[in-house]
């Protein structure tokens, strides 16, 4: 993969990617809301051969000892080794864990979601939302495209209807309530290689780059959270510029959130 | 009872029926049972005269004596080399066969091939078990150097190549890249990082398209825009 | 069987048709696509009805870990999954004992079809993942995996087709769907190779009289007709241009320099 990367590096320079994109350019999108019947909410996203889904599920369950009148948010991340060739059956490994984390970040910090109108009894009974992410294939920025569909996925998303005299969830029966999503958190990865940043790398530049930055913000441009990955580093220079870019790129997809 | 069920370039999947009688004989990807025989993988039935047999359209490289092969060294051992071939089995080479060189005993073999180094190598023993030798003491075969390594389905090497190696004879006047094509689906490309990228790029595009008519004018477009 | 289960509906089968409006013979709508997986070497999704599956096939690989690997022959890793939104509560993800008994009879079921012996010492591992569950997944999980395979360019003798038959409100009937799935009297997944008509996976849940087997087992391969063309047609489909590149012709076959 030497080699490769040499490539990647004298193609940055000019301003140029192995597969014709420009620095900035993202592989097209695809978004398909609610293919899942079964789950309350599903999205699957596509960046270029990268596919996605997350599906939604509530239960109810117990609030957290801190959080007493909210209700609870478990994203959960599982790569299966259908969607790639180096992924192992097993328990999530640091990549799942960091994937699922990154995603339930950006939905925590944004506050798009109202815990605490997912309370249904203080300190007993709360709404319990659950957020799985699935990679159907893996060829690159899984992070970006798990995130979006995790945003339109939980936008989508209609809670069962709740017996209040039996105190259980009727799973089959669906009510009218949604999740109240006013704010729209929208991750963006850039890649570094030498001193190059580009955005969206897809698997071979993966195998390649130095680090990354995944950065979600909303649409009034305040930055929710964000994730540093691999062995390089970055100027602040270069940190700087790439918020004001993470900020301009989540416009476009933010068109592509239904 | 003699009776041919498919027609020359018929598409086929695994148990579909091809011939029937035993004057029929089946070869690569096709099997008989009792006076039936039958397509083994999905791909192309062929028929000539007596012989039917199946052109794959999909499927990972299985080593065959003789094969052309683009090889990775993985490992540099006492007594040679260790090839991955893109194959479910890694092949060896002795190291006599390394080069037409005389190579002392002690002699620090990655002189000749080293961690890493992709080399053009012929297939001259395989087991029934599929232990495979490789040799590259004779031209063309040898240690290429630089580069990069790009990959296409095994069963499109041959759309690659194009008659008489046409296909891959255009692309490399255009981009003036040096190209070596092995039958393992590895192609070995060295020249500038763009067009070492082009050549990616048209590779891929064979690949996906290989089955769509105007194919030649469309990879010597995408030459030409980018000369 | 006794009284009725709790939130069962009144009826299973009304005038003869079933709650979602099938015959007692009748099949839910398939729809099969080949090659859906970029990455994997063989792949498909498949919907029977509201039981969606996708499987992929990597493979033939080098075998780890290596003291699964055998001599003469591929071995084979089969891994059946149900995404945790694929249920009517969520699913926990990761195997269970229910999971793991599946996978190892859809590999019992696939294995009389490929030629394993071609692939001494290496490993094929066959990939599913239930997106969407209403019954049937095992069975619809083979067959996705039987055209994954094919598609994989892997040798086999045919493709393996599965459905299930079952027993509603004393009447044998195809293809059972959730109500019935859980409210009725027995379900018979099967799997066969359709050209030899060998029968390759046979389970049974609940109670049946021997003649309802075989009732239950006619039925069943009669349907597996049926999938197995919509299977050959799906492989086909995937290549249906093909043909027209011998136009410009094929080329030569030896390596180039």
């Amino acid at each position: 993969m030497d080699q490769y990367k040499t490539l990647v590096t004298s193609l940055l320079e000019k301003g140029l990617r192995h597969d014709s994109r420009k620095l900035m350019d993202y592989r097209p999108i695809e978004v398909e809301v609610n293919p899942i019947p079964r789950a309350n909410g599903s999205a699957r996203v596509k960046i270029g051969n990268t596919e996605v889904i997350v599906g939604v599920k509530f239960d109810v369950g117990t609030p957290f000892p801190d959080t007493q009148d909210e209700g609870v948010l478990m994203v959960n991340a599982e790569l299966s080794p259908l969607a790639n060739p180096d992924f192992e059956p097993g328990p999530p490994g640091p990549a799942a864990v960091e994937l699922a984390r990154v995603v339930d970040r950006g939905i925590r910090e944004s506050h798009c979601i109202d815990f605490t109108k997912l309370c249904i009894k203080e300190k007993e009974k709360v709404w319990m939302t659950f957020v799985d992410i699935y990679p159907m294939n893996d060829d690159g920025n899984l992070l970006d495209a798990a995130a979006l569909a995790a945003v339109i996925a939980l936008k989508n998303a209609v809670l069962p209807k709740y017996d209040e005299k039996e105190e259980k969830v009727m799973f089959k029966e669906m009510s009218k309530k949604k999740l109240d999503m006013s704010k729209l958190p929208v991750l963006v990865t850039f890649a570094k290689n030498a001193s190059y940043i580009f955005i969206d790398p897809d698997r071979k530049e993966e195998n390649v780059l130095d680090t990354r930055l995944s950065v979600s913000s909303l649409a009034d441009g305040k930055l929710v959270a964000m994730q540093k990955g691999g062995q390089g580093t970055f100027t602040k220079e270069e940190l700087l510029n790439i918020f004001d870019l993470a900020v301009e790129k989540a416009k476009e997809h933010r068109k592509l959130i239904k | 009872m003699e009776k041919l069920y498919v027609s020359d370039r018929e598409i086929v999947v695994p148990g579909d029926i091809l011939a029937e009688g035993i004057e029929y004989l089946p070869s690569g990807k096709a099997y008989r049972e009792g006076e039936k025989i039958f397509a083994s993988v999905m791909g192309m039935a062929s028929v000539k005269g007596r012989v039917v047999k199946v052109i794959p359209l999909a499927g990972r490289y299985m080593p065959k004596k003789m094969d052309a092969l683009v090889g990775k060294v993985i490992a540099v051992l006492p007594g040679g080399w260790s090839i991955e071939i893109n194959s479910p089995y890694a092949a060896d080479l002795p190291l006599a066969e390394g080069t037409s060189e005389y190579i002392p005993r002690g002699a620090d073999l990655t002189r000749f091939f080293d961690l890493g180094d992709y080399i053009f190598a012929e297939v001259t023993l395989i087991t029934e078990t599929k232990f495979v030798k490789l040799s590259a003491s004779r031209r063309p075969y040898r240690r290429l150097r630089g580069g990069i390594l790009i990959e296409i389905s095994p069963v499109k090497v041959p759309r690659l190549i194009g008659k008489q190696g046409s296909m891959v004879g255009m692309i490399k006047d255009a981009t003036g890249c040096e190209i070596v094509v092995g039958q393992n689906g590895w192609v070995w490309a060295k020249g500038t990082p763009e067009k070492e990228a082009l050549v990616e790029k048209i590779i891929k595009t064979i690949e996906v398209e290989s089955h769509k008519k105007g194919l030649t004018d469309k990879i010597k477009k995408m030459l030409e825009e980018n000369k | 069987m006794g009284g009725k289960k709790a939130g069962s509906p009144d009826k299973l089968i009304v005038n003869g048709k079933r709650l979602d409006g099938r015959k007692l013979d009748e099949l839910r709508p398939i729809t099969i696509k080949a090659g859906v997986i970029p990455n994997a070497d063989g792949s498909c999704a498949l919907t029977m009805g509201e039981t969606r599956v996708v499987a992929a096939v990597y493979g033939p690989r080098e075998c780890f870990p290596k003291h699964f690997q055998l001599q003469d022959r591929a071995y084979m890793e089969c891994i059946y999954t149900m995404v945790a939104f694929s249920t009517t509560d969520r699913a926990r993800p990761g195997p269970s004992r229910r999971s793991t008994e599946i996978s190892k009879v859809i590999k019992d079921a696939l294995l009389p079809a490929v030629f394993m012996e071609k692939y001494p010492r290496t490993k094929i591992d066959v990939y599913i993942e239930v997106t969407n569950a209403n019954a049937g997944t095992r069975t619809a999980a083979i067959n996705a995996a039987a055209v994954a395979l094919a598609d994989a360019g892997i040798e086999m003798r045919d493709i393996v087709t599965a459905i299930a038959s079952g027993k509603i409100e004393g009447q044998v009937a195809l293809d059972l769907f959730e109500p019935e799935d859980n409210f009725g009297e027995a379900d018979m997944p099967l799997a066969m190779m359709p050209k030899t008509k060998e029968i390759t996976l046979l389970q049974l849940d609940g109670e049946i009289t021997r003649e309802e087997a075989e009732q239950m087992i006619e039925m069943s391969m009669k349907a597996c007709e049926e999938i197995y063309e919509l299977q050959k047609k799906a492989l086909k489909d995937k290549y249906a241009s093909e043909k027209s590149a011998e136009v410009e012709g094929e080329g030569d076959e030896n390596g180039s320099v």
